[in-house]
């Protein structure tokens, strides 16, 4: 089991990686927090400790930099971890979050929410309601088409998300092109600017309730990519099994996408680029990509906050990224290792 | 018995697959399966692997009928090898024949030590060890034959079922992949194949069933059934067919060939 345990020396290094990643990201910034001061400040919420920094610094900290920081690792975490949940489900190795809609929806959402100059949480509120509700929809949908299950789901999903997409674009034509127009578009380029702390408790939980059976039914998932026939052969439910799957990757996207807006390629790249570091087995594939996909956004964050004095989006970003990685991969696709 | 059909009978909307078929098949036991193209092999597997409902008549697997068990319980008695494939995502050997016990563990688990030892044994038993730590789409159709007769292995399933087994195989691994079958039947495994091929029905089975339009053409051991008539019956095709070696091998020949 040589394999096996590089893989776990994998997985711990990418967790150390993350936890230098997130202490850097507190020094990147007009305000740097070092790490004295970082480990001050927390600590000094337990124990006693007389405070040794500015006081500004402590505001910068929990208002400004620990939310945003604390947001690029969960969504990236939660796209990474969707995308290869989906992959496996769909037994598609093109398939990426938004393959059910679950980012159309957000999209329709969060521009409904804009027009009726709705407050920032409303917005996501409302990306969130809508992100739900369309993959739902998708599903209802598919279960009364003929023929494949699967194939089914992904053509309603195409379906329903160029509807949601048709209603963004309506939404974006009778909106105040002075205000809420920009607004709207900004929304769908992707970005964690402004950040808040009520944004992260808001979307923890189903992130959580999301990801924990991910991780638990990774071991199925790799029956589920056999084909339907060949893991209910092997006493897989594998309708069951893709159901609860589709409904916690949903609510991780959905939750993602609400705070985030559109980012784009995160969860097809990253998902990939650990196939390619510890193999297919979910047993290790879902644990690594999790912290790989949490340190590729907070790195990908940073230098959209940092690169130049105006932010640049993060869907930006990442397709820029994203983009070339996928010509590198279709174009190499003769050799599947 | 370890597998009993009972009249079964099984239709696609208005179009009837399986006309009131009725078998058995003991331990030990080397079941063929002969028969065009659409003849409703497939149909017949599918129907008592579990994955169609809607029949009519009954299948038992050892006694207990089908349609009263759960997905777990038919994969503790019969397992399905189908033929050699190349899945969306490479896993490596030893994960792939790891899968077959997935149903011994609990839905958030995964597979543990007993499982482990249970692969070891089962590549072991049919000497693939050495490919392992393989990637499972980079060794060759019939030794991906065998690692997924290895996955049958562990799944402890005592019927096998396997869809052509040989189809796609070259000739050397045809005979490779046919002996382990024939010698897994030796050690008590109840085996049902379908095959394409009639000449390899009478080398390496010991019962021979014929299938004509979803029904049962014949039924016997390979030397009583075997004949001119019965393959032009099956397969509208002209041969004569030669004995050899006291008449322990036949062998069809087309006669349009010679």
């Amino acid at each position: 089991m040589k394999q096996s345990n590089r893989n776990n020396m994998i997985i711990l290094s990418l967790g150390i990686i993350l936890i230098l990643a997130i202490i850097i990201s507190f020094r990147i910034g007009r305000y740097p927090i070092y790490t004295n001061e970082l480990l001050g400040i927390l600590f000094s919420k337990i124990i006693a400790i007389d405070p040794f920094w500015d006081i500004k610094i402590e505001t910068v900290l929990f208002n400004v930099r620990l939310p945003r920081i604390a947001l690029a690792c969960l969504v990236g975490c939660c796209l990474s971890a969707a995308g290869a949940a989906y992959q496996g489900v769909f037994q598609n190795p093109m398939a990426a979050p938004d393959i059910l809609g679950a980012s159309a929806g957000a999209a329709f959402g969060a521009a409904l929410a804009i027009l009726n100059y709705g407050s920032s949480f409303m917005i996501t509120i409302y990306a969130f309601g809508f992100s739900l509700l369309t993959v739902a929809l998708v599903y209802l949908i598919s279960k009364k088409a003929k023929g494949k299950n699967i194939l089914g789901l992904i053509l309603s999903g195409i379906m329903i998300s160029s509807l949601f997409s048709a209603g963004t674009s309506f939404i974006k034509l009778v909106a105040d092109p002075n205000d809420q127009l920009p607004a709207i578009t900004y929304w769908l380029m992707g970005s964690l600017n402004g950040a808040k702390i009520s944004e992260v408790s808001f979307v923890v939980i189903p992130m959580a309730l999301g990801l924990l059976p991910l991780l638990l039914l990774r071991w199925r998932m790799n029956v589920l990519t056999m084909g339907d026939d060949e893991a209910r052969t092997m006493g897989v439910n594998s309708n069951q099994i893709r159901l609860i799957v589709i409904v916690c990757a949903t609510l991780v996207t959905a939750a993602s996408v609400s705070v985030s807006g559109m980012i784009g390629w995160v969860g097809l790249v990253i998902p990939h680029l650990t196939r390619k570091l510890v193999g297919n087995n979910y047993n290790h594939l879902m644990p690594a990509t999790m912290l790989f996909g949490a340190i590729f956004l907070l790195i990908v964050d940073d230098v959209s906050r940092n690169l130049l004095t105006t932010e640049i989006p993060l869907g930006i970003l990442t397709a820029f990224i994203g983009a070339p990685f996928f010509i590198y991969l279709i174009t190499r696709s003769e050799e599947i290792n | 018995m370890s597998i009993e059909v009972v009249n079964l009978s099984f239709s696609y909307g208005d179009r009837l697959i399986l006309k009131q078929i009725s078998f058995a098949a003991q331990d030990n036991q080397l079941l063929s399966i002969l028969g065009a193209n659409g003849v409703g092999k497939s149909t017949l597997f599918r129907c008592m692997l579990g994955l169609l409902k809607g029949y009519s008549g009954e299948i038992l697997l050892h006694g207990k009928n089908l349609q009263t068990m759960s997905i777990i319980e038919i994969a503790k008695s019969v397992a399905y090898i189908p033929q050699s494939h190349y899945p969306s995502f490479n896993y490596s050997v030893f994960d792939m024949v790891l899968m077959g016990t997935t149903h011994q563990v609990s839905m958030i688990s995964k597979p543990g030590k007993k499982q482990l030892q249970l692969v070891e044994q089962a590549l072991e038993r049919l000497g693939i060890s050495h490919l392992k730590n393989r990637g499972y789409t980079q060794i060759s159709g019939g030794e991906r034959q065998l690692v997924l007769m290895a996955r049958a292995l562990v799944q402890e399933a005592k019927i096998l079922i396997l869809d052509e087994p040989t189809a796609n195989l070259d000739y050397g691994n045809q005979i490779r992949v046919l002996t382990q079958i024939k010698s897994l039947a030796k050690e008590g495994y109840t085996i049902i194949q379908s095959t394409h091929n009639p000449d390899q029905t009478f080398l390496f089975s010991d019962t021979v069933m014929a299938m004509k339009d979803g029904e049962i053409a014949a039924w016997g051991q390979p030397g009583d059934i075997f004949t001119e008539d019965l393959i032009r019956n099956l397969y509208a095709a002209e041969v004569t067919i030669n004995s050899l070696y006291d008449d322990r091998v036949r062998v069809c020949i087309p006669k349009c060939a010679i």
